[in-house]
């Protein structure tokens, strides 16, 4: 991103001067085991963040963190310089693994309760982010009947509905098309441009090679690396006698 | 605008932001059991073959029947209640809906109190449908005031449904939490069945006045609603 745009973004969203989220000492333990462990971190306004690395390296803990979904074990959360939570939830967005959509409605009926649950009314609102994510606001198919591609979508529509500032998304491209993946990529981008931070959970960093203002490495729990760039490739499958170890 | 004013006018959004996120959601709830029929379904057959077997088990005179049928009503009832109270937060599971409710600034008891109405509607269809098939399975006739029954009905409904809904929203995150809840349920709900079972079998067999027991109910419903209300955020927000 050029200083240019960082500065229009600054100017447009005066909070992008302080971190959207900071994180001081955070650690996450599940029974006796350390799912992030003493994570310091703070994540300035108006950037894309690819969050990369192995399965189990804590990225969804992470994120679930970010979203208030799981409190820390220990150490500190701040969102936007406060560390109450529930004073800045409409600035925050969340998209999981999980569709977190109603199978049995279909997409206007899921997108109409969900911008109720942000005081937002009018269908207007739920259309438009159905246009930006490329689905069909006319269709009336309920959502149980939609390939798990469409759901995706859907997903981030329901994500982007009441213009967050602070994107949180946990694999938003598994099971989409290329072109539909290439196609939400840029979605993001035109959101980080309009001031947004967004916090992206991939296993295809590749994708987010070219939008992404910087890649944070996880492993085992920790931040081991942050770069502008996918600098090194993500390691291969561990050997079987490794993971047997 | 003076601080007072202030004050009020952002009580006053926050009541009908209140307002508005439990209709929503409650409509919501209400279409989504009309598509899948799977709470409504369920009770019906369980509380149906409660009637059926009770009646082939034994046969009451109309005296007896009117001496037992408070108890049978309401263990058919409660039973019933709890596979739609188990339904309520099961489809909020289904991929982890919950979590963009919890995300969402959308009050907590908003939630709470339209998924607890939810299930009244749900429960008090089944009580409808199934009251006059008591009514003719065991011969019964009240001989106390009937509306009295609708009453009793109403509170003993409440009853079952503010403790159910609060307490399924609890056992939700447990391993076995279809045997979970009736295990939390049922003794907390002790008061209220015996209220309920007393005051149905006075107006029944109209031998004394059920007023001491429709108190005791609308009592307990008062107490439960409000320390529902009061502790829901935080079980909401558990992880």
């Amino acid at each position: 991103m050029s200083e240019l745009s960082q500065l229009s973004a600054a100017m447009a969203n005066p909070s992008a001067t302080i971190p959207q989220v900071a994180l001081s000492g955070v650690s996450r333990y599940f029974g006796r085991f350390a799912a992030l462990r003493s994570i310091t971190a703070s994540f300035p306004a108006a950037r894309i963040y690819a969050v990369v690395g192995e399965n189990g390296a804590g990225k969804s803990t992470l994120l679930r963190i970010l979203a208030g979904l799981v409190p820390a074990s220990r150490g500190t959360v701040a969102w936007f310089g406060a560390d109450n939570l529930s004073l800045v939830r409409e600035r925050i967005s969340y998209m999981a693994h999980a569709s977190l959509l109603y199978d049995e409605l279909d997409a206007m009926e899921n997108l109409r309760y969900f911008a109720g649950l942000y005081g937002i009314r009018e269908d207007r609102v739920c259309e438009d982010a159905m246009r930006l994510v490329g689905l069909d606001a006319a269709l009336k198919r309920q959502v149980g009947q939609y390939s798990q591609g469409m759901r995706q979508r859907l997903s981030l529509a329901r994500a982007i509905l009441h213009q967050p500032e602070l994107l949180l998304l946990d694999e938003p491209f598994s099971n989409v098309d290329a072109s539909s993946a290439h196609a939400m990529v840029r979605l993001l981008g035109q959101m980080r441009d309009q001031g947004r931070t967004v916090l992206v959970v991939t296993h295809q960093p590749a994708l987010l090679a070219g939008m992404a203002d910087e890649f944070v490495r996880m492993a085992e729990g920790r931040i081991v690396a942050r770069t502008a760039g996918l600098s090194e490739p993500l390691p291969a499958f561990p050997a079987a006698h490794e993971v047997m170890r | 605008m003076s601080a007072a004013a202030q004050m009020a006018l952002a009580a006053n959004s926050r009541r009908s932001r209140m307002l508005e996120v439990l209709r929503a959601t409650l409509l919501k709830d209400l279409r989504l059991e009309w598509r899948s029929k799977d709470a409504i379904n369920s009770m019906l057959f369980f509380a149906l073959l409660v009637v059926v077997v009770f009646s082939f088990s034994f046969d009451p005179t109309a005296e007896e029947s009117r001496r037992i049928a408070g108890g049978l009503i309401w263990v058919s009832f409660l039973f019933a209640a709890v596979v739609a109270l188990n339904q309520t937060w099961a489809r909020e599971l289904r991929n982890q809906v919950l979590d963009a409710y919890r995300i969402s600034p959308a009050p907590a008891n908003a939630l709470f109190l339209a998924k607890a109405i939810g299930n009244f509607l749900f429960v008090g269809v089944l009580e409808a449908i199934m009251a006059p098939l008591f009514m003719v399975f065991y011969n019964l006739r009240p001989i106390g005031p009937a509306w009295e029954l609708a009453v009793v009905a109403a509170l003993a409904t409440w009853a079952l449904v503010v403790n159910g809904t609060f307490f399924a929203a609890i056992s939700i995150r447990t391993r076995s939490r279809e045997v979970m809840l009736p295990l939390i349920l049922f003794p907390i709900s002790i008061p209220a069945l015996y209220a309920m079972v007393s005051a149905t079998t006075a107006i029944l067999a109209g031998d004394a006045s059920p007023d001491y027991w429709l108190k005791l109910l609308g009592v307990y419903d008062v107490v439960f609603t409000t320390a529902c209300l009061l502790l829901f955020e935080t079980v909401l927000h558990a992880e």
